[in-house]
């Protein structure tokens, strides 16, 4: 159980302008700004949900996961996590939560993933057999056994973060916080970690906080979504709230032939290269079958595809909403 | 403290997957330390004694002083670059994994090259125990030890808050450098012979003197003072302040997160 209350933390970073004699300035007198990272942020993640944390660059995503994994104190709030305040009773609390950052690496660099995965095991004090049970496991799901014996170092991205995610589960934690862990993966790769995900949620019911820019993981793994911009939470839902909210247009991609398409109300043209169009229907006033009806109708259509709103767009039209 | 031992096998074996870059380092820190020891061998050939001090005495005080050095440099490695830990974001990793923040850092890097330093100051040693005509009595022996424990608590406590400070200022540590290299260099010979106000400023500042000046006196015979020989144990004390401001930066991390 995570509970955070009325969190706040204001960052203050010393600001110059460029040039030298600015530097010498700096030396003794130093202005400063106030960047206010989390305002009043509150929210309560039950055991076992999975949730997906997005938000733009700079919203205060990495703030709140640092805050509930015991690395910030943040200035005023409340956050309880399993009992616990992180920052208080920092070891007992990172012995029951495991952290991915997906830019950072764990593993020791130059010995074989394995050795790191055996320091790990002395570091946390995990029973011997308990150690082979979770390392087999997740051995056999993440799909690691030809590449445990190879360096850290040697290991592409996919590979090295398959290892990543192994490693902050061998003390099988309650929670784990995965921070970008798709970042620069291939679609294969990317798979193979959100099955996993899946897969660990499910059957280990382990609490999975997930940020991420990809919106295909959030797709894919999450029901519930917290929309974080400017440091406040802005959207505490389901991705079909979400949905619902927004997906009032869909867009038809239609290839025809002929001088111009005919539109009729409730249709917008976003583009039109002769031959080649992009309509919007307002889906309130017009239904998506009514609408081809109409322009099969009254023009020679070749191709006709129709698209929703891609949650990319959606999270960009509620940061419109907001003003983020 | 088994797991201490496993990390020092882990970061063995890290050091020893790079071979050669591994004797090369080892050799260059020989040489290095090797240099020093020649601008001491060239400067006594012209003038024989410095302050009423003689060549395999300078020796003593410098072999005992590099190999607390050197010792330090390999095992508290991770304080000296602990810079490198907060800006590659590895604090955040130590903080999150549940044993002691020291500890950790301690155990992040450990440079085995220094072998080469140790080496050199082994070897100075092996020709100084005789050379210095003292009569190697079981206190003076004891001396010797206590020198390098209290060696070693001082340059980790500089190390130490080196580390501190980098908490708050990057730009500068490298004012930091003249405490810690600096005294590797100053400390080649007798703390005296730089004058009374430096010899008080390494005394109750810096505490170098304790472990290398005082105790010196005694171990060559110029005191008789057999309590010099536990000064060096004051250097623990040293560590108190400057644990408690690595502390105190730690503290002030977790609520900046810079």
């Amino acid at each position: 159980m995570i509970e955070l209350k009325h969190i706040n933390k204001t960052f203050k970073v010393a600001k110059r302008n460029a040039g030298f004699s600015e530097a010498v300035k700096a030396l003794f007198h130093k202005e400063y700004t106030y960047i206010h990272a989390l305002q009043d942020v509150s929210f309560t993640i039950g055991d076992g949900e999975m949730v997906g944390y997005i938000g733009p660059n700079g919203a205060g995503k990495s703030s709140t996961i640092k805050i509930m994994s015991g690395i910030l104190t943040p200035d005023s709030g409340e956050c309880i996590i399993n009992g616990r305040t992180p920052w208080k009773e920092r070891i007992s609390h990172v012995k029951d939560i495991g952290v991915v950052f997906g830019q950072r690496s764990q593993l020791w660099w130059d010995v074989p993933v394995i050795d790191s995965f055996e320091l790990i095991r002395d570091i946390y004090n995990v029973k011997d057999a308990e150690y082979r049970k979770t390392l087999s496991q997740l051995i056999e799901l993440l799909n690691i056994s030809e590449i445990v014996r190879t360096p850290a170092r040697q290991l592409s991205l996919g590979q090295r973060m398959r290892c990543e995610i192994a490693a902050s589960l061998l003390h099988n934690p309650k929670i784990l916080f995965l921070d970008e862990p798709t970042i620069g993966l291939d679609a294969v790769s990317k798979i193979a970690v959100r099955e996993f995900i899946k897969t660990i949620n499910r059957e280990k019911k382990t609490t999975v906080i997930l940020t991420t820019h990809d919106m295909q993981d959030i797709e894919a793994l999450t029901e519930r979504i917290l929309l974080i911009g400017k440091g406040r939470i802005l959207l505490d839902g389901s991705l079909s709230d979400l949905k619902a909210r927004n997906s009032t247009h869909k867009t038809l991609t239609i290839e025809y032939s002929g001088e111009r398409l005919p539109i009729s109300e409730h249709m917008t043209v976003s583009r039109d290269h002769g031959g080649h169009a992009e309509l919007i229907i307002d889906t309130a006033h017009l239904t998506v079958s009514q609408a081809i009806s109409y322009i099969s109708a009254n023009a020679e259509v070749k191709d006709i595809s129709v698209t929703g709103e891609t949650i990319d767009e959606m999270v960009v039209s509620l940061y419109k909403e907001f003003e983020i | 403290m088994k797991l201490y031992f496993k990390y020092v096998g882990m970061l063995l074996k890290s050091q020893m997957q790079y071979k050669a870059s591994f004797i090369m380092t080892t050799l260059g820190q020989f040489l290095v330390s090797f240099t020093a020891f020649l601008g001491v061998y060239f400067m006594f050939s012209r003038f024989h004694s410095v302050k009423g001090f003689v060549f395999p005495e300078i020796l003593l005080c410098f072999s005992i002083l590099l190999m607390a050095f050197s010792l330090t440099e390999c095992f508290v490695r991770g304080f000296d670059v602990f810079p490198r830990l907060i800006q590659s974001g590895n604090l955040d990793r130590i903080l999150v994994r549940p044993r002691n923040e020291i500890f950790q850092v301690l155990t992040s890097n450990m440079d085995f090259s220094r072998i080469g330093r140790l080496l050199q100051s082994v070897l100075m040693l092996i020709y100084a125990i005789p050379a210095s005509g003292i009569v190697w009595t079981f206190d003076k022996v004891v001396t010797v030890i206590l020198m390098l424990i209290g060696g070693m608590a001082v340059f980790t406590a500089l190390f130490v808050l080196y580390a501190g400070i980098s908490f708050f200022t990057i730009e500068g540590l490298e004012f930091m450098n003249i405490f810690t290299d600096g005294s590797r260099e100053f400390g080649k010979y007798p703390l005296s012979i730089y004058g009374e106000g430096i010899l008080k400023f390494f005394t109750y500042v810096i505490p170098i003197a304790l472990f290398q000046y005082y105790p010196f006196l005694y171990l060559i015979g110029r005191s008789d003072n057999a309590g010099l020989m536990f000064l060096p144990l004051l250097g623990f004390v040293f560590l108190l302040p400057c644990y408690g401001f690595f502390r105190f930066g730690l503290r002030r991390y977790k609520s900046t997160g810079s």
